[in-house]
């Protein structure tokens, strides 16, 4: 199924709007969620150091005292 | 040598296995992915009567497939957190929703645009995308649920009635078509018949279907392990975990 | 134990009558909207009467829904009921055929007359009476399970009308559909027939699936 030329496949037989409305739409959401778990993932890995440390200071302050 | 299957039912050991899983799925995936969208655009010819526009057929039907196949997922990890009282497996089912969700919006876009120059409409109201519209809003209702409910175990057992309670609108999605002979396509890909289009466009969605497949795990259990994260904090396992990453 | 849940919660419900009246009410006021907002032109009301009658009706049972568990739930009275002998599924059957009769029955009897606004014959009227009368206890059934879900969460009422919803949907169209059907000179008996399988459907589901939900709620 060779496409005559770039353009002829962008434009996709007159419905390209719809196609690549569709395959759009179908990346954004993909790509969209991945980046959201992620991005949930750090800041919770974020959280759970910074209250590891804290304990970790308050071990040290108990052994020094 | 009989695999113990329940060393992987407590969260910590099934953490440290997604975690060498995720990475697999994901280039599988991924690859399948790529294989699939050459193939429907480069691959399958010209559809005589709807020309370039039946492509959307590449990720609309995996798309709808998932999202009922999802939810049947989900309300089989619920119901074995009801039953067995596992934390685990209703993590999964928590993970699930999201990714089932995204799938059924999926469905019902690609169908509406789709279906503007097919039947000159975004929205028909046909026994289909009835079923499917209902579909999104209980994923949409166990997601709340799950949300309003501070408790996690109370949430867990909650949501698991109420994908139980949904899973009766399954069969009614699958069958509607059948039911209501109304304007939707009938089924063009069923088990029993044979396919009533090209075979290349069969191996292209079934690609498509399998990487839709291979994302949803990928992405299932790298939110179970976050849920896990979340729920475990305060355990000794994940500060351990937790010096070795920081 | 059945009976007399039932009668408690009848007894309970009429001596707060405006619980009864605040359904019925809103139910009335809702379906004569209609014509006021799409405008007194007859066919199109008569086209659009069961639609209109059916939702306001599916709005009115979900109205009173939070309160069908809450107020026993806050002074304790659920816990004991719990405690008690008697299978909870009875129990909860019980509370729901209350729920039905205060707000289900009082639709019922209502809507032929509502049935005048719109122009209905009279065959659609019977229909649309004995539809509701299959209808709403299902309504009734359905919603107690999400009541029993969301007792004692915040939000709670909105988040109620979320999760029913969805499993109200084939409800309203075979109960729509059975009055337009009649009124288009076809039998309504198919869909009156599949409104009675989704009946006992959810006599026996409902209930078993509301008492698993309150186990979880009281705990």
């Amino acid at each position: 199924m060779a496409w005559a030329s770039l353009s002829d496949f962008l434009s996709m037989g007159g419905y390209g709007f719809y196609v690549w409305g569709s395959f759009l739409v179908f990346l954004i959401c993909l790509v969209g969620e991945v980046v959201l778990v992620l991005n949930r993932r750090r800041t919770l890995l974020k959280q759970l150091s910074l209250t590891h440390k804290a304990t970790k200071n308050e071990k040290n302050n108990e052994t020094t005292t | 040598m009989a695999i113990n299957w329940f060393k992987y039912s407590s969260p910590a050991s099934f953490y440290s296995l997604a975690g060498k899983l995720i990475p697999i799925f994901s280039i599988v995936a991924l690859i399948l992915f790529v294989v699939g969208l050459y193939i429907s655009f480069f691959v399958a010819p010209t559809d005589f009567q709807q020309s370039e526009a039946y492509r959307i057929i590449f990720i609309h039907v995996p798309a709808a497939w998932m999202s009922m196949f999802l939810y049947l997922i989900m309300a089989g990890w619920a119901a074995i957190g009801l039953a067995f009282n596992t934390r685990l497996s209703s993590m999964i089912a928590t993970a699930i929703a999201p990714t089932g969700a995204m799938f059924t919006f999926l469905a019902l876009w690609t169908g509406a645009l789709w279906g503007k120059p097919m039947w000159g409409a975004w929205w028909v109201w046909d026994a289909r995308l009835t079923s499917e519209l209902i579909l999104f809003f209980l994923y949409i209702g166990f997601m709340a649920l799950q949300a309003a409910i501070d408790d996690p175990r109370r949430a867990d057992k909650a949501g698991a009635v109420l994908a139980l309670v949904g899973v009766v609108n399954i069969p009614i999605i699958y069958f509607s078509v059948k039911w209501w002979n109304t304007l939707h396509q009938g089924a063009t890909v069923s088990l029993t018949e044979s396919p009533k289009m090209a075979s290349i466009m069969l191996t292209g969605m079934l690609i498509m279907s399998i990487a839709c497949w291979m994302y949803s795990i990928a992405m299932v259990l790298i939110r179970t392990r976050t849920i896990i994260l979340e729920r475990e904090r305060h355990t000794v396992w994940v500060s351990e975990l937790h010096k070795e990453t920081t | 134990m059945f009976l007399w849940v039932i009668q408690r919660d009848l007894l309970l419900a009429m001596r707060q009558r405006s619980d009864v009246l605040t359904t019925l009410f809103f139910f009335i006021i809702v379906v004569s909207l209609f014509p006021l907002g799409v405008g007194p032109e007859i066919n199109m009301l008569r086209s659009m009467a069961p639609g209109v009658v059916w939702v306001a009706a599916l709005l009115a049972s979900m109205l009173s829904l939070e309160r069908m568990f809450s107020s026993d739930y806050l002074d304790g009275t659920l816990e004991q009921m719990m405690l008690s002998p008697q299978p909870l599924i009875l129990l909860v059957l019980g509370k729901a055929l209350a729920h039905w009769m205060v707000t289900g029955v009082p639709l019922v009897l209502i809507s032929p007359i509502l049935g005048f606004q719109f122009d209905l014959q009279t065959d659609a009227l019977l229909v649309l009476a004995v539809s509701l009368l299959l209808g709403t206890p299902v309504l009734s059934l359905i919603g107690a399970i999400g009541a029993a879900l969301t007792l004692g969460l915040r939000g709670g009422g909105v988040l109620v009308s979320l999760l029913v919803l969805p499993l109200y949907i084939p409800v309203l169209i075979f109960g729509a559909g059975a009055v337009e059907a009649v009124s288009a000179g076809l039998g309504a008996s198919a869909h009156l027939s599949l409104l009675g399988a989704f009946l006992l459907l959810s006599l026996v589901l409902a209930p078993w699936a509301t008492a698993a939900a309150l186990r979880i709620s009281i705990e």
